[in-house]
């Protein structure tokens, strides 16, 4: 549109700090040859500082003038006085001026390039799926974006595929926000996500990890509780299926597997922050990932990511006595969290779920691990406390990079030990 | 006969933190707050019809200055059977803690001469922002909910104080500054967040008090 040429030149001009509070343009159409006359002669008229967007030019075109706010009262009675019809096309060209670089700048902001994308921030559901689509749109060989299902209310269950090719390549399975007020967790998935694929190429453990295996993401595991952390309630943890016969939603997804389902570790009230659900894999959540795990059928570790306590904790957390891999496990969470500490010093504890924190039972690597995906481990991320779930976002980028040494040795360790 | 506990045990880390929660109230400040920084070492003794006894070493450190750290021991004993009993703490400090008495005087001048009852909510934000000027409102509270959290904890309970709900200034007569506050308990264990409310006295010269508090109900 011709407008919009116009609006370039005019805010061009406002760059100069040109103001156009209160001018307007009026649409004049001249009858005839007489008018255009007049109308050129308004146009010569140096006081009155009338600006031609279109030239007056033959009867019936209209023409379109900018009149400064000060002139508009002379312009009007001019035109009226001499039976020119005008209407007024733009009441207050500042108005739509400010308008129009609001919307510049917001589409600056979301210009699609993950380089602008604010990883020192915590994000709502929808800037964090329209940033997978750029993510994937940025690395079109490597990453893909797949749908595993979809929550208790409807959103899309989307996992990020990291692949270099292969058919059925051995995997890496990432899970971030399954709880979803552990805002650090969703927050430094998105930062790892696009770790792994600036790293693919640069990084030799990651090229050698990605030329032989694939990694599945799930940043949002939880989108319903995601979304009502952010319109309502903060501290919400579990999903927001509504529970037959009570006033309390929602699951723990991390008592919902099926794995010592029941017991003492989870609870039978749906009013309570660790309610078990109905049956196992109830929720759709934890259905869909279920699904993909027995659908793949080469899933070779489950790493999922939680807050807060700074732990990193392998199976089992049904029952207290060790895994059968509990010293391979034990070892490499030693190693894993001493590579994490060595960046800023963040001490983690390590060792079993029931007993480094509680027992629990239905979680998801207990899971993982009683159906043969031997390397599965649950992080609890910073901090121990003082901010708990509400960790200041200057945390994130900190957080996220003490923690990327650590997945990696993990990764590599799965790497090198195939079975 | 008291056996090592690993230091990465549940147990072991909920006797720490009870302890740490009710030597901040014992020794903290709005200009003062104290944190875990680590467990040194843990030992646990089953003391016939009296309950279990933790010896704990732990270093702390001040939140404000995280390079301010402290040596400490504690005995925690959490009796048995009766649940109405608040554990039993003891604890040594190895050296001195930072002098507040400036930081505590500004504070308590600045409210007492507040035109209009100090009102806030949400500390932290969603975001774990603190207005500066907010952040000895906040410790204020950290402090009084050690309080709270030693009067309530079990072996089964870790409790750390998550948010602040709202704070209320009241003005008194008298020279105590007082607080109402709802505050967010978070019990690491149940995953609960326990809404409750505390009335909080402090004097600069007097240590904090929390003269009132009570457990509210949970939204469903």
């Amino acid at each position: 549109m011709k407008i919009l040429l116009v609006f370039a030149a005019l805010v061009a001009a406002a760059g100069n700090q040109q103001l156009f509070v209160g001018d307007q343009v009026l649409r004049i159409t001249a009858r005839d040859e007489e008018q255009i006359a007049l109308l050129r002669v308004l146009g010569q008229q140096a006081e009155l500082q009338v600006d031609f967007w279109c030239d007056p030019t033959s009867p019936g075109h209209p023409s379109d003038l900018r009149v400064p706010f000060p002139s508009l009262p002379a312009v009007k009675i001019f035109l009226e006085s001499h039976s020119i019809s005008y209407s007024v096309m733009i009441e207050d060209v500042q108005e739509l001026l400010d308008e129009e670089k609001k919307n510049m700048t917001k589409s600056r902001r979301t210009e699609r390039s993950t380089s602008t994308f604010d990883f020192a921030s915590y994000h709502t559901i929808e800037e964090i799926y329209d940033w997978m689509d750029v993510l994937v749109d940025d690395h079109p060989n490597l990453i893909s974006k797949i749908q595993i299902g979809q929550s208790y209310e409807n959103r899309p269950l989307y996992v990020l595929k990291f692949s270099t090719g292969g058919s059925n390549r051995p995997a890496i399975w990432l899970d971030t926000g399954i709880h979803s007020r552990e805002w650090i967790t969703q927050a430094t998935g998105v930062w790892t996500a696009n770790k792994i694929a600036e790293e693919y190429g640069q990084d030799p453990s990651v090229t050698a990890i990605l030329d032989s295996m694939d990694i599945f993401f799930e940043i949002v595991t939880n989108p319903d509780g995601f979304a009502f952390t952010h319109s309502s309630n903060r501290l919400w943890r579990k999903t927001r299926s509504i529970n037959a016969g009570s006033d309390c939603i929602g699951v723990d997804p991390n008592r919902n597997w099926d794995a010592g389902f029941g017991g003492s570790g989870s609870s039978s009230d749906p009013c309570s922050e660790t309610y078990r659900g109905p049956y196992a894999h109830s929720e759709s959540e934890v259905k869909a990932i279920v699904d993909f795990i027995r659908g793949h059928g080469n899933v070779k570790s489950v790493i999922s990511i939680h807050s807060y306590s700074q732990m990193l904790l392998f199976p089992y957390g049904y029952k207290r006595g060790p895994a059968a891999h509990h010293q391979e496990l034990n070892e490499l969470a030693k190693k894993a969290v001493s590579d994490l500490a060595a960046m800023y010093g963040t001490k983690y504890t390590y060792g079993s779920i029931a007993d480094t924190i509680y027992l629990a039972d239905g979680t998801t690597i207990d899971w993982t691990y009683d159906n043969g995906v031997k390397y599965s481990f649950t992080f609890e991320l910073r901090d121990t406390g003082r901010y708990g779930f509400l960790l200041p976002s200057t945390q994130i980028i900190p957080t996220a990079t003490e923690t990327w040494p650590a997945l990696l040795d993990i990764m590599v360790h799965v790497l090198e030990n195939p079975y | 006969a008291a056996m090592e506990v690993p230091l990465s045990h549940g147990l072991a880390s909920r006797a720490a933190a009870l302890a740490t929660g009710y030597l901040c109230y014992r020794r903290g400040s709005p200009g003062r707050g104290l944190a875990l920084r680590s467990l040194r070492r843990a030992r646990r003794e089953d003391i016939d019809d009296v309950g279990h006894k933790y010896y704990l070493e732990l270093e702390l450190e001040d939140v404000l200055d995280k390079d301010n750290t402290v040596n400490c021991t504690a005995e925690v004993l959490y009796h048995l059977g009766n649940k109405n009993t608040a554990p039993n703490v003891q604890f040594t400090l190895e050296g001195e803690l930072k002098n507040t008495d400036e930081a505590d005087n500004i504070f308590y001048n600045r409210i007492k001469s507040l035109e209009k009852e100090l009102v806030a909510e949400n500390i932290p934000d969603s975001h774990g922002n603190v207005p500066p000027e907010m952040e000895p409102i906040r410790l204020l509270a950290w402090v009084a909910s050690g309080y709270v959290i030693w009067q309530n904890s079990t072996e089964n309970t870790k409790f750390q104080l998550a948010q602040i709900k709202y704070v209320k200034q009241v003005k008194r007569s008298d020279e105590y500054l007082e607080f109402d506050y709802m505050i967010l308990l978070h019990d690491m264990v149940s995953q609960e967040i326990i809404p409750w409310q505390m009335t909080v006295l402090w004097h600069p010269q007097h240590g904090v008090q929390v003269t009132q508090d009570s457990r509210q109900p949970k939204h469903a």
